[in-house]
């Protein structure tokens, strides 16, 4: 059944050609490009199998299909630390700050991410420190709502969000609550002003108590220009994880292999939907099963 | 990894010094770089290949020109097609006979809706219309209070008979996978149009809830909502940061909703913007608007030329060719 997908054909024919069809070849790296995997990882890993069906001299389809698994799943790197900060540290609340581009899924992964921990048996605050988008304090504190923790929010609109960050960290102090999530609002990362601005938000926390997980949430659908997410929003607030929304569409997200290697930090979370119940670990496996099925 | 087209040309072509018709070899090189960049920017696979079998066909015809070297020919070819497609059916609003003109949105979650419909709102009123927005998403946290905000920022009265999803508590499903609406976005929709009929208003703006295209619920309700109102626009709405899951999006749109014309937001961001290409070669629908912030008043008509050149980057190529 295998060899009925793309890449499965695009291997088959390649075979029969001892390697040699460069057409086939450039129908391996469509597989690979139509999951948003990028010209530059693709092109590193299909000169990779090249050398080894040139040099191992492969005959069969699921011995190439392997090479490919494997050179992928070491990209993506099965043992990284997936786990998320989320139990008190030294006496104070972990502190978990949640930030990424406009409308990637940040305010709803931060509700998922309260449900899991709930489920934990842990106590959660949720801090708007979104004050510009219209109704995001709303948003979040149904979500509040939904799962059963309280909401850290101004009232105004266009409040300072270091400020709104600061007062949720210390309401969590004070609280004596396991975690504090705190989710932000969207912002393009070529806006400096307003990268600035979360670097703010950074240090003001920071003030009160160290940031022990920051992570960037990117939508499954981006293509190329979520390398330039993780860059910039890396250099901005250290990102810890990375949380690869909107993957119960048709998206593959391949992206994040880029994104993983640029900064260092593994895909921690994927998003499955819009309920609450819809946020599981990231599994390397199933990512890259995915990617090349 | 080279920075643009531009770069990657110059070096495929460093070597070149002769001008004339363009040799097959010339040709294959070029269309190698010219893929490359487009899958760079997100052009997607199926839409690549025909592009550039298109400029490739046309390369192995195209007249001698004694100004241009071959690179700068295939870059002029690549730009007047680029340009062909993106603006070939450029257009404006379509405006009912009768009024109110009824404008649907529909697009993927967080793709840019409910802020559109506040600028769409503000630049319609700018204009000496009186448009209604209407909240037929009940189903995304909170969504009726952003219009309402949204409205409000842009001066343009919302209709909200219902609040949809808030409040929390009552909000979880059995499975808790999954959402639903609060109260029925088709009979909201259709109310809207008769609120806007009986206060007098031209133009109706209706914002629905974003939606997957594999989720064939979701889509039918889409459907149903513009079985019941007659829309004189169906706008798609798509984000600029849209990888290659842009072709599968739009024709899922396509076959759902139907719509009549393409929104291209988050312009103001640094992508590339390679979905333009996509959608507008794939559905044939034209991009109307660019949507290039998150205030009301930063949105825009489309502009093709400029979108070709950000695609490609290929800026200072053009330039060159315009002085030869
Ligand atoms: N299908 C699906 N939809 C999702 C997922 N995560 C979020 N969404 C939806 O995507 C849309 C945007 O989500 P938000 O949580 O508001 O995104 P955000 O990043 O907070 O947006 P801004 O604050 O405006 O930047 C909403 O309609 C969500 O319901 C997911 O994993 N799958
Ligand atoms: N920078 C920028 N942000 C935008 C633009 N359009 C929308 N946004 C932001 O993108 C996020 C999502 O926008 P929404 O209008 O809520 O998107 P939506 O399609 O209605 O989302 P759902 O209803 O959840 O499906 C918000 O943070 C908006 O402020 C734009 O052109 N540029
Ligand atoms: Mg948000
Ligand atoms: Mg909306």
């Amino acid at each position: 059944a295998r060899s009925n997908t793309a890449l499965g054909k695009a291997l088959l024919s390649l075979l029969s050609r001892g390697g040699l069809d460069e057409e086939a070849w450039e129908d391996v790296e469509d597989t690979l490009l139509a999951s948003d995997l990028g010209v530059e990882a693709t092109t590193e890993l299909v000169e990779s199998l090249r050398s080894k069906v040139k040099v191992e001299g492969a005959t069969d389809e699921a011995t190439v299909r392997g090479w490919l698994r494997e050179d992928l799943l070491a990209l993506v790197d099965p043992s990284m630390d997936r786990s998320i900060a989320s139990s008190r540290v030294a006496g104070r609340p972990a502190v978990v700050l949640v930030v990424g581009v406009n409308g990637t899924g940040k305010t709803t992964t931060v509700g998922k991410l309260a449900r899991v921990l709930v489920a934990q048996d842990k106590d959660v605050v949720l801090g708007a420190a979104d004050t510009f988008r219209a109704a995001a304090a709303d948003q979040l504190e149904t979500w509040g709502g939904r799962v059963g923790v309280p909401t850290i929010r101004s009232d105004r609109d266009g409040a300072d969000p270091a400020s709104v960050a600061f007062d949720a960290v210390k309401a969590g102090a004070e609280m004596e609550a396991d975690v504090v999530l705190i989710d932000t609002a969207g912002r393009l990362h070529n806006k400096v002003g307003l990268m600035d601005e979360l670097g703010k938000v950074k240090r003001v926390i920071e003030k009160q108590s160290p940031i022990d997980e920051v992570l960037l949430v990117l939508d499954a659908t981006t293509g190329q220009n979520g390398l330039r997410q993780a860059e910039v929003f890396g250099e901005a607030v250290d990102v810890t994880g990375i949380v690869l929304t909107k993957m119960d569409g048709t998206a593959k997200g391949g992206i994040v292999v880029s994104v993983q290697r640029k900064l260092g930090v593994p895909v921690k979370l994927v998003g499955l939907g819009e309920g609450p119940d819809d946020l599981a670990p990231f599994d390397a496996e199933a990512f890259v099963d995915a990617l090349i099925d | 990894m080279f920075a643009s087209l531009s770069d990657r040309l110059t070096a495929t072509f460093k070597n070149l010094r002769h001008k004339g018709r363009l040799t097959e070899s010339d040709i294959n090189a070029t269309i190698r770089d010219i893929r490359l960049a487009l899958l760079d920017a997100d052009v997607a696979l199926p839409v690549v290949k025909q592009f550039t079998s298109a400029i490739r066909e046309r390369a192995l015809g195209a007249e001698v020109s004694q100004a241009l070297n071959p690179a700068q020919q295939v870059v002029k070819i690549v730009n007047e097609e680029l340009v062909a497609i993106l603006g070939g059916q450029t257009r404006s609003l379509q405006l009912a006979k009768n009024p109110p003109t009824v404008i649907m949105l529909a697009g993927l979650q967080g793709s840019g809706k409910t802020t559109l419909a506040g600028k769409l709102g503000k630049w319609l009123k700018d204009q000496g219309h009186t448009p209604l927005l209407v909240a037929a998403d009940l189903q995304r946290p909170n969504a009726v209070t952003q219009l309402e905000v949204v409205g409000e920022r842009a001066g343009v009265p919302v209709y909200a008979p219902e609040r949809g999803n808030m409040g929390g508590h009552d909000a979880v499903l059995e499975s808790g996978e999954g959402t639903r609406s609060f109260g029925d976005p088709v009979a909201v929709s259709r109310q809207g149009i008769e609120q806007a009929r009986a206060r007098q208003h031209d133009v109706v703006i209706v914002d629905t809830a974003g939606r997957l295209a594999v989720d064939a619920n979701l889509m039918q309700q889409a459907a149903d909502i513009r079985a019941a109102i007659s829309p004189d626009e169906v706008l798609f709405v798509i984000d600029a940061m849209i990888g290659q899951a842009a072709v599968e999006t739009a024709q899922a749109f396509q076959e759902g909703v139907d719509f009549t014309g393409v929104v291209l937001s988050k312009l103001d961001g640094d992508a590339r913007g390679g979905a333009a290409l996509s959608v507008a070669s794939i559905t044939g629908r034209p991009i109307m608007f660019s949507s290039i912030g998150e205030s009301v008043k930063d949105f825009e008509v489309f502009h093709p030329d400029r979108m070709a050149s950000r695609i490609l980057d290929m800026g200072d190529v053009l330039t060159l060719i315009e002085q030869a």
